[in-house]
C-alpha cells in the first residue's frame, strides 16, 4: 500500500484530507459516526474574539452541484471555545488540531490568536482573511495585499506555531496577495475560501438568502480552486492547502498535483457526513490506480 | 443519526399536492416522533429534510408536499427506486413532559409528524385530540389516518369550507386540553402561542444545510441560547420560544 503522509509547516499528518472550517463544527459531533482519528486533522469552526450569532436565517441556498451559504461565522467566541468546545474535542481526538480564527478588525486577530496559543492542542492556525475589516471601509482583508499582510505580521507576533493563511478566491490577483502574506511571516496559504453567489427566488421575487448574497461553494467550483492552487502554490516557496469542491480521492490527487500539500474537505460534508472517512478510505485504491507510491511525492508534480 | 439505503414501496398523492411514500429500511435510529429524515436525490445536491409520518418494523412513512424542485422530483419515483436516507434527525417530541390530555394541532404539511406522535401518545396512555388545519377543501388531508387510531380530529378551513371557519386557534375553545404539541407554518405557531395558556412543545421549520448540527445553517436564538433547528430542534418548548421575525 502507497504512503499517505505529508508533512504540514513541519507537522506530519497521516494522510491530507482535512474536514474544512465550518462544516466540521468543533469535531466531537462528528466522534458519534466515526472515529476522526482517521482524519489529516480537521480545521474547526471559524472562531472570533466576541460570541456571535451570524446572519438571519435562510442562511442557505441550493446551487447546480454546490451551495450557497451566509452563516456569518456563527461562534461563541474565543474564551468558551477554549472552555468549553475544544475539551469536548481532546476527549475523542488525539491529533493536532488546525485552529480557524476570523476578526474585523487587525487587533481582533491578534486577540483571538494570542488567546489560543497557549492550547498545547493546537497544531496550526488558520486565518481566514475573509472577513470584512471595519475600520479599513468593509473591504475584505484578503482582497489587498497590504491588509493581509498587516494581519500576518499581528498574529505572527503573538504564535509561534505554524500560521496558514486562508485566501479569499474574490480578487483580481490571488498571487500577490499569497506573496505579500508569504513576505509578512505566513508558513503556509490555504484556499480557496468561498466564492461570492447569490440566488433569487422566482416565486418571491427575492433573495433566496436573508443576507442576499453568501459564499458559494461544492463541486461546482472545483476547477476554479484546482487553477488557483496551482497559481498560488508556484509563486511562493510554503506549504499550500488546497480546498474548493473536493469531494472524492480524484480530487485530492488533481489538488496535490496542482500544489497542495494537504487538502480540505467543505461542502461534501454537509451531504454526507462520512465523507472524509470514505475519501481517506478509498486514497489507496486511487493511488494505486494511477501508481502512485507517496502522496508526498506528487504535490505540485504538474509543472 | 443513521445513513443506509430505503427502497421505495409505495408513492402516491393524496390531494394535488401532497404524496405519501413508504420505504423498507433500516429504522432503527428513528428513535422519537417529530424527527425528520434527509433525503438525497439525484442531480440535487443538498439533501431534503422531510418529517417522519409513520415508522414501525423497517416501514418508514413520510408525507410531502410539493413545493420545488426536490419533491417534484420524488413525486416522480417509482416503487422499487433506492434511496439515501440519513435517519434520526433532530430531537423529537419529548413525551414525558406531555400533560394527560394532549392536543396536537397541525396546519398544512405539519399535519404529518403528529400522526406518529399520537400513535405514540395513545401507547403511552395519554390518548390525543386533534385539530387540524387548512387553507380550502380540497386541501385537506390525513383526517382518516387519526380516525384510524380512534382519536377525535376537528378540521379547521380558511374559507369555512369544511369544519370550524377560520384558523386552529378557531377550535381551541370548545376542547378540554391541558397541553399542545404543534407543527405547521410560523404564523400559525405564533398565533397558538398567544392563543392557549397550556404549556406544549412547538416544532420549527427552517431552511437547512446539512441537516445534522454541522453547518450552522439553521440557527435561531431561544430563551436559553443559540440552537440548531436541525439538531438541538425542530421542537422546541413553548417556553424556550423567541419570536424575532
Amino acid at each position: 500500500m502507497g504512503k499517505m503522509n505529508v508533512n504540514l509547516c513541519g507537522i506530519e499528518l497521516d494522510n491530507p484530507v482535512i474536514p474544512a472550517s465550518g462544516t466540521f463544527g468543533f469535531g466531537y459531533e462528528f466522534d458519534e459516526l466515526y472515529d476522526i482519528n482517521v482524519l489529516g486533522t480537521f480545521s474547526f469552526k471559524g472562531t472570533t474574539k466576541d460570541p456571535r450569532f451570524g446572519n438571519p436565517t435562510p442562511r442557505i441556498a441550493e446551487c447546480t452541484e454546490g451551495m450557497i451559504n451566509a452563516v456569518g461565522l456563527q461562534n461563541p467566541g474565543v474564551e468558551k471555545v477554549i472552555s468549553e468546545e475544544l475539551p469536548k474535542l481532546y476527549k475523542v481526538f488525539n491529533k493536532k488540531v488546525m485552529a480557524n480564527v476570523s476578526g474585523f478588525s487587525v487587533e481582533d486577530y491578534a486577540y483571538t490568536v494570542e488567546k489560543l496559543d497557549s492550547v498545547d492542542e493546537i497544531g496550526w492556525f488558520e486565518v481566514n482573511v475573509s472577513c470584512p475589516n471595519v475600520h479599513g471601509g468593509g473591504m475584505s482583508f484578503g482582497t489587498q495585499p497590504e491588509a493581509a499582510a498587516e494581519v500576518t505580521r499581528a498574529v505572527r507576533k503573538v504564535t509561534k506555531k505554524p500560521i496558514i493563511i486562508k485566501l479569499s478566491p474574490n480578487v483580481t490577483d490571488i498571487v500577490s496577495i499569497a506573496k505579500a502574506c508569504e513576505e509578512a511571516g505566513a508558513d503556509g496559504i490555504s484556499l480557496i475560501n468561498t466564492l461570492l453567489g447569490m440566488r433569487i427566488d422566482l416565486r418571491t421575487k427575492r433573495p433566496v438568502i436573508a443576507n442576499k448574497m453568501g459564499g458559494f461553494s461544492g463541486p461546482a467550483i472545483f476547477p476554479v480552486a484546482v487553477r488557483m492552487v496551482y497559481q498560488v502554490a508556484h509563486a511562493v516557496n510554503i506549504p499550500v492547502v488546497g480546498m474548493g469542491g473536493v469531494s472524492s480521492a480524484e480530487n485530492v490527487i488533481e489538488m496535490m498535483l496542482a500544489g497542495a500539500t494537504a487538502v480540505e474537505v467543505g461542502a461534501a460534508n454537509l451531504v454526507n457526513p462520512y465523507a472524509c472517512r470514505d475519501i481517506i478510505a478509498d486514497l489507496p485504491r486511487v493511488m494505486a490506480k494511477y501508481g502512485i507510491e507517496n502522496l508526498s511525492d506528487i504535490i505540485g508534480a504538474v509543472k | 443519526m443513521k445513513q443506509s439505503i430505503f427502497t421505495i414501496k409505495e408513492n402516491r398523492p393524496l390531494t394535488d399536492l401532497v404524496w405519501l411514500m413508504r420505504m423498507a429500511g433500516d429504522t432503527s435510529e428513528i428513535t422519537a416522533a417529530g424527527q425528520f429524515v434527509n433525503i438525497q436525490l439525484d442531480g440535487l445536491y443538498l439533501r431534503r429534510p422531510i418529517s417522519v409520518f409513520d415508522c414501525e418494523d423497517g416501514m418508514l412513512s413520510i408525507i410531502y408536499k410539493v413545493v420545488g424542485k426536490g419533491t417534484e422530483k420524488m413525486t416522480t419515483l417509482p416503487v422499487g427506486t433506492e434511496l439515501d436516507v440519513l435517519t434520526g434527525l433532530g430531537n423529537g417530541y419529548d413525551l414525558e413532559k406531555v400533560g394527560k390530555k394532549p392536543l396536537l394541532v397541525g396546519g398544512g404539511v405539519g399535519v404529518p409528524p403528529l400522526y406518529y406522535l399520537a400513535k405514540k401518545l395513545i401507547a403511552a396512555e395519554k390518548k390525543p385530540e386533534i385539530v387540524v388545519g387548512f387553507n380550502t377543501a380540497d386541501e385537506i388531508f390525513g383526517v382518516e389516518f387519526f380516525e384510524e387510531i380512534g382519536c377525535k380530529v376537528t378540521v379547521t378551513t380558511v374559507d369555512g369550507s369544511v369544519g370550524v371557519k377560520g384558523f386552529v386557534t378557531n377550535a381551541l375553545e370548545a376542547i378540554d386540553y391541558d397541553y399542545i404539541c404543534t407543527c405547521g407554518p410560523e404564523p400559525m405557531l405564533k398565533a397558538l402561542y398567544r392563543a392557549t395558556e397550556a404549556k406544549g412543545q412547538y416544532s420549527f421549520e427552517e431552511r437547512m444545510g446539512c441537516g445534522f448540527g454541522a453547518c450552522m445553517g439553521c440557527s435561531c436564538k431561544t430563551v436559553t441560547g443559540y440552537k440548531r433547528i436541525c439538531k438541538d430542534g425542530p421542537i422546541l418548548e413553548k417556553e424556550e420560544i423567541l419570536w424575532e421575525k
